[in-house]
């Protein structure tokens, strides 16, 4: 975390320091700093908010003043997970992790060799094709979830996992193809050159020289798409139901309950968010090149 | 897939009198050598978007609705006539460009206060960098549910409740301004995309440069705006692009917090609504080939902005 951060620029910290800079206020310095923490503050406070009104009564979340200090209990969790109720969130927790996981297994397979060729020995078009791979993200998704819809009920794969995984392989393999060639024309061609000097074929090019460079940026790839396909809920709403239902799909269970829920909703939130959260701190100083498909590093 | 990887061994290093003056082999088998670890991504694309999209512009011309199997046939333009005499849908695109406009801009502008202020040193930086990072990292639904229900309700919502510790009445929040709270809420998701490509921007900033213009005796306003905000244009530019693509087809938040009622539909909601409640398909395919139609007139402009950024990276 501080290592990320502070890493990228040694030279700003000498230009804070330097004589010229010395105009600026101590007090200037603080309150600038004081105003990033309240920002900062200000911006998590309704995920504080979420995680700690999570961990309350129904009584203490549904009071009207706000409970900052009232007694925690695990209640809202033990609700959401069906201890009263029976309704179960897991088969669709599971559904989602297979979704997002298996489709982003699928997408780094087709993009490594794609973005190889759009790079290291590029296609005469490849310019054309990665407008193709961009377009594809302009055009809205909304406009071919019906004909999508259609193909599904006339297979009879409504509510198939697999039809819904293959459609989120497509949403992301663009955007992972954007960063994948972004990470691989950093490499430097005289690597290449000094691997086939030395006799070293494609395979062992791949494995010894890209794979050990990339492996940080196919990683935060992956989470990346991986994110995205977790949190996607139209698709899967039209295009799932009883068995094959999401996380996302089942919080929309949530949209019109009232009063006595707030924990559960919380707890819900929460447990939902968990792995994006897990997955988008872990990929944080590549999150970046990744949600502006490499244009940005 | 292995196979592909493996056809990939292309002879220019091995014979270089088969390339061409730019180094792309003139020889066939090795032009499709290069092309083969491209084709499997290439093609999964094309059948997976391309083709839906093509059925939707075939059944925009039919006559189709599930309540009315029997009356299926050609319909020639009736369903775009149907679209544009839509008193609704055109409202839907106007909500659909006023929830955008109002989403980029304030973001936007949040997000470059917060990187400028996040670009400087101060104790506990990357602690407030987390926090300001947060929210983009929860589900959308999660956090469109969290607003409704924790934040904006009127009798045991947060805001109202913070406002009853000052004596304050507070209203009822959804019901009163209905777009405004989907609005806020997705500035709060959205901030800090914005944040994070700008501060990239301001890092990329050239150290030297500022400092020598500070000892030029360059105000610190002076310097933001004749070198800081020139150099964050491309920033900027590019910040907006990617959060109008992803907020003009947002869903989520319309869904949850308002389901599409008191004028909040926006265009995906509105085809959402004909396709799944109305099961009209061939209506449906008509918006959707509308809505395409506009986003590639839009697009046309955003991607001139981005093959920019690709041919500087080609002339380097």
């Amino acid at each position: 975390m501080t290592a990320v951060a502070a890493a990228p620029r040694p030279r700003r910290v000498a230009a804070a320091t330097a004589p010229g800079r010395t105009r600026e206020s101590r007090a200037t310095r603080m309150g600038l700093g004081l105003a990033a923490w309240a920002v900062g503050l200000l911006f998590a406070l309704p995920l504080l908010w979420m995680v700690l009104t999570s961990f309350h009564s129904e009584t203490d979340a549904a009071s009207p003043t706000p409970q900052v200090f009232a007694p925690l209990t695990l209640e809202g969790y033990r609700s959401f997970f069906g201890e009263s109720s029976g309704a179960s969130p897991w088969p669709s927790l599971i559904n989602s992790l297979w979704a997002a996981g298996v489709s982003t297994v699928l997408v780094v397979a087709l993009a490594v060799p794609a973005a190889y060729a759009l790079s290291v020995r590029p296609v005469r078009k490849w310019s054309d094709v990665m407008f193709f791979f961009l377009s594809t993200k302009f055009l809205p998704a909304v406009a071919g979830l019906m004909p999508l819809y259609l193909i599904a009920g006339r297979l009879r794969i409504l509510d198939n996992i697999w039809f819904l995984l293959i459609i989120y392989a497509a949403m992301n393999l663009p955007i992972a193809v954007w960063m994948l060639r972004s990470f691989l024309v950093d490499i430097p061609p005289a690597l290449f050159e000094a691997a086939a000097l030395d006799g070293a074929g494609l395979m062992m090019t791949l494995r010894r020289v890209i794979m050990p460079i990339i492996s940080p940026g196919v990683a935060a790839t992956a989470l990346i798409c991986f994110i995205f396909a977790w949190n996607e809920m139209l698709f899967a709403r039209v295009l799932t139901g009883v068995t094959a239902g999401t996380a996302p799909v089942y919080l929309t269970g949530f949209v019109t309950s009232q009063g006595q829920f707030l924990a559960q909703v919380c707890a819900a939130a929460t447990v939902v968010s968990l792995p994006v959260l897990i997955a988008g701190f872990a990929a944080q100083d590549k999150l970046v090149q990744g949600l502006s498909m490499g244009a940005v590093k | 897939m292995t196979t592909a990887t493996q056809a990939a061994p292309t002879p220019t290093t091995v014979r270089p009198s088969t390339t061409d003056a730019q180094g792309f082999p003139t020889e066939p088998r090795a032009r499709w050598a290069r092309r083969a670890p491209l084709l499997p991504a290439l093609v999964f694309m094309i059948v997976v978007t391309q083709l839906p999209f093509v059925a939707t512009l075939v059944i925009s011309f039919f006559r189709w609705s599930a309540f009315r199997p029997d009356d299926r046939g050609f319909a020639g333009f009736d369903n775009y006539a149907a679209v544009f005499i839509d008193a609704d849908l055109r409202a839907s695109v106007l909500t659909t460009i006023v929830l955008t406009v109002s989403v980029v801009l304030l973001s936007l502008a949040f997000g470059l206060g917060i990187a400028l202020l996040l670009d400087r040193k101060f104790l506990g930086r990357s602690i407030v960098r987390t926090m300001i990072i947060a929210p983009f990292l929860v589900v959308p639904v999660a956090a469109a549910l969290l607003f409704k229900h924790a934040i904006y309700n009127p009798t045991f919502g947060l805001i109202n409740g913070v406002l009853g510790w000052f004596g304050l009445e507070g209203v009822d929040w959804i019901s009163q301004f209905p777009l405004g709270t989907i609005v806020f809420q997705l500035v709060w998701q959205w901030t800090p995309f914005m944040t994070l490509i700008l501060l990239a921007g301001l890092q990329s900033r050239d150290a030297e440069v500022l400092e020598a213009a500070a000892l030029d005796g360059a105000t610190p306003w002076k310097s933001f705006v004749f070198m800081t905000l020139p150099h964050m244009r491309r920033y900027l530019e590019l910040a907006g692009l990617l959060g109008a693509i992803y907020i003009v087809q947002h869903f989520d938040a319309v869904f949850t917090i308002t389901s599409g009622s008191l004028g909040t539909a926006n265009l995906p909601y509105t085809i959402y609504q004909t396709l799944f409640t109305a099961q009209n398909y061939g209506l449906a395919s008509a918006q959707g080939v509308l809505v395409v139609i506009g986003t590639i007139v839009v697009a046309t402009f955003a991607l001139r902005a981005v093959s920019s950024l690709l041919k500087e990276e080609a002339s380097r």
